[in-house]
């Protein structure tokens, strides 16, 4: 009697999400591993078991290596200016000014936005706004559309990145700028310590938790940039700007070897947990109770 | 705040001069907005002279763009697609999710538990590592692709253990077991306990719950381009992409669509705002 009611709150309460989790999450992901070991081409019916074959296609794809190394790059870039804008602006707004709430809200909007129309937003200021400001100032800077050069290209998308995710850092460094103790900070102005000896030694270590948060989610986010990579850039000129994440895509559904493409996206897939774990690994043993 | 007493003049300059630095950054940070808005209401010939000209300086403004973006876009059924696809994923995923996680809460035993720690594990797999594999689940053996249902169901399963993760504390720390055994004994199933008496006292967790994932969902194009391609279909990321692909140097037409597409979520930013905000931090901070 009391195991089939057992049994009856499992059907009615545990099943159902624990059905759309597994089907959707669990099993493509195992099946992904399993894909990696063949070579099917996302069309035909039969697939054959090539063992680790793929994996040695991806060691030789060169494209990959690079806009790995290039995710790399984009990545280190974008948290260090992220975490350091929004750390600074929260500083700013947390100053008891008037209007912080307005201030906030209003850096937080390119975060409601989803990252496809961002880029073209993004698009027509680089190729059409900058271009003009160029045009009738003379400034070499902004003569020719960032988006066509290589180098300037990269730029362009790191600073669409920087925009986009700082307001969402910036709510949370407000709201650990507005958890820190009044009675700490009173007491350490009282034994002497001023700007920046209070902001090394006692803000930014109590501000850690907060740290640890931010930067976790920005390298995330910023490993799987993929909707403004695809509308500002597409990855041009000449696959410049090809993240990781989009050239995982290009392989499996434009170049149609799925096995290869599942195999570079499980390679990326772990190259992120790693990193991201040790970063929360050695972030939160800064962390101190106030 | 600390020192007004102590130096007040010396902070007062401070101040003045930290909220000169925020408007120069402000207005930097509005600055694509701006362009957008201006540029929308423009010809073509009068962008290319100059984006920056304001509008009272320029003869043929018009709303031409809008109406001309809107039947494009099809924005309408667009607009449509997304409030089905956000609503409904958004109502199964806080159910199912709060059910879940209850489940989890109440009954220790190696199923849950399990269910658990997988859920937790997998938050950090990327969509992209499992794209590939759904693709060719979904669209090969199964042939479900392009249907809002499918969408709806991914969406669901994808925000299931995030969801779960935050109503599992949310419970663990907030509902007092005893409510439920004095309800059991007055009678109550195990049912009407969970929705009479549980799911009322969730209210917070599912105010932020509701905002996180229709925003995500709202939002995504990824997903929603891998398993919608019928054009009757497209939520409005998708049928932006496509409208920008092909009207791409139609200036004045696109940032009048952009407009369109932004507009409805910053009309409920305006009235929301406070809600929205307090919801991000809270998902952000567990």
């Amino acid at each position: 009697m009391k195991s089939s009611k057992k049994g009856k709150d499992f059907c009615i309460f545990g099943l159902p999400g624990m059905f759309c989790f597994f089907a959707v999450v669990i099993i493509p992901f195992v099946y992904g591993v399993y894909l990696t070991l063949t070579d099917w081409d996302g069309v035909s019916k039969t697939k054959n078991f090539i063992g680790l074959r793929n994996f040695g296609v991806v060691v030789q794809d060169k494209q990959f290596w690079i806009s790995l190394l290039l995710t790399f790059r984009y990545v280190i870039v974008v948290v260090i200016l992220v975490n350091v804008l929004a750390f600074a602006i929260a500083y700013l707004l947390t100053r008891g000014i008037k209007g912080q709430n307005f201030f906030r809200a209003g850096f937080f909007t390119p975060n409601l936005i989803g990252g496809i129309v961002l880029g073209y937003i993004w698009q027509f200021v680089f190729s059409r706004a900058f271009v003009s400001i160029g045009e009738s100032t003379n400034w070499s800077l902004f003569e020719v559309s960032w988006l066509s050069t290589p180098g300037k290209a990269f730029a362009a998308l790191v600073l669409v990145s920087v925009w986009q995710l700082s307001g969402y850092m910036i709510l949370i460094y407000v709201a650990g700028f507005m958890g820190l103790s009044e009675d700490v900070m009173e007491a350490a102005s009282i034994d002497g310590a001023s700007g920046w000896r209070r902001m090394i030694n006692i803000v930014m270590p109590l501000m850690m938790s907060s740290i640890t948060i931010c930067l976790f989610l920005t390298l995330s986010r910023a490993f799987m940039v993929y909707d403004v990579n695809l509308s500002l850039t597409a990855g041009g000129p000449y696959s410049s700007t090809e993240m990781a994440a989009m050239h995982v895509y290009e392989k499996a559904f434009t170049s149609r070897q799925f096995g290869a493409g599942q195999a570079e996206a499980l390679i990326l897939f772990l190259v992120v947990a790693c990193i991201s774990g040790l970063q929360v690994y050695f972030t939160k043993k800064q962390e101190v109770e106030a | 705040m600390k020192q007004t007493t102590v130096g007040g003049t010396k902070r007062k300059i401070w101040n003045a001069l930290a909220i000169a630095l925020l408007v120069i950054i402000f207005i930097a940070y509005m600055f694509p907005f701006l362009m957008v808005v201006i540029n929308s209401l423009k010809q073509k010939r009068d962008i290319i002279k100059s984006p920056f000209s304001w509008l009272f300086t320029i003869k043929g403004l018009s709303f031409d763009n809008f109406v001309k973006a809107f039947v494009q876009m099809d924005f309408l059924n667009a607009f449509k697609n997304s409030l089905i696809v956000t609503v409904c994923a958004t109502g199964l995923v806080t159910l199912l999710a709060a059910m879940l996680a209850y489940y989890i809460v109440r009954n220790k035993n190696a199923v849950s538990k399990f269910t658990f720690v997988l859920m937790v594990a997998s938050m950090i797999i990327p969509f992209q590592a499992i794209m590939i594999p759904l693709v060719s689940i979904y669209g090969g053996t199964l042939n479900v692709l392009n249907h809002r249902i499918t969408l709806i169901f991914m969406h669901t399963g994808f925000s299931m253990a995030m969801s779960v993760f935050m109503f599992h504390g949310f419970i663990n720390g907030n509902i007092p077991i005893a409510l439920e055994e004095a309800a059991v004994i007055d009678g109550c199933s195990h049912t009407q306990t969970f929705f009479k008496i549980v799911f009322p006292l969730l209210k917070p967790i599912i105010s932020t719950m509701v905002i996180l994932n229709s925003l995500a969902f709202w939002n995504d194009f990824l997903l929603p381009s891998l398993v919608l391609t019928d054009k009757k279909l497209l939520t409005l990321p998708l049928s932006t992409y496509s409208f920008y692909g092909t009207y791409s140097a139609d200036y004045g037409t696109i940032m009048a669509g952009l407009l369109l597409c932004v507009m409805p979520i910053l009309i409920l930013y305006v009235v929301l705002q406070k809600q929205i905000i307090g919801g991000v931090v809270a998902g952000a901070v567990k």
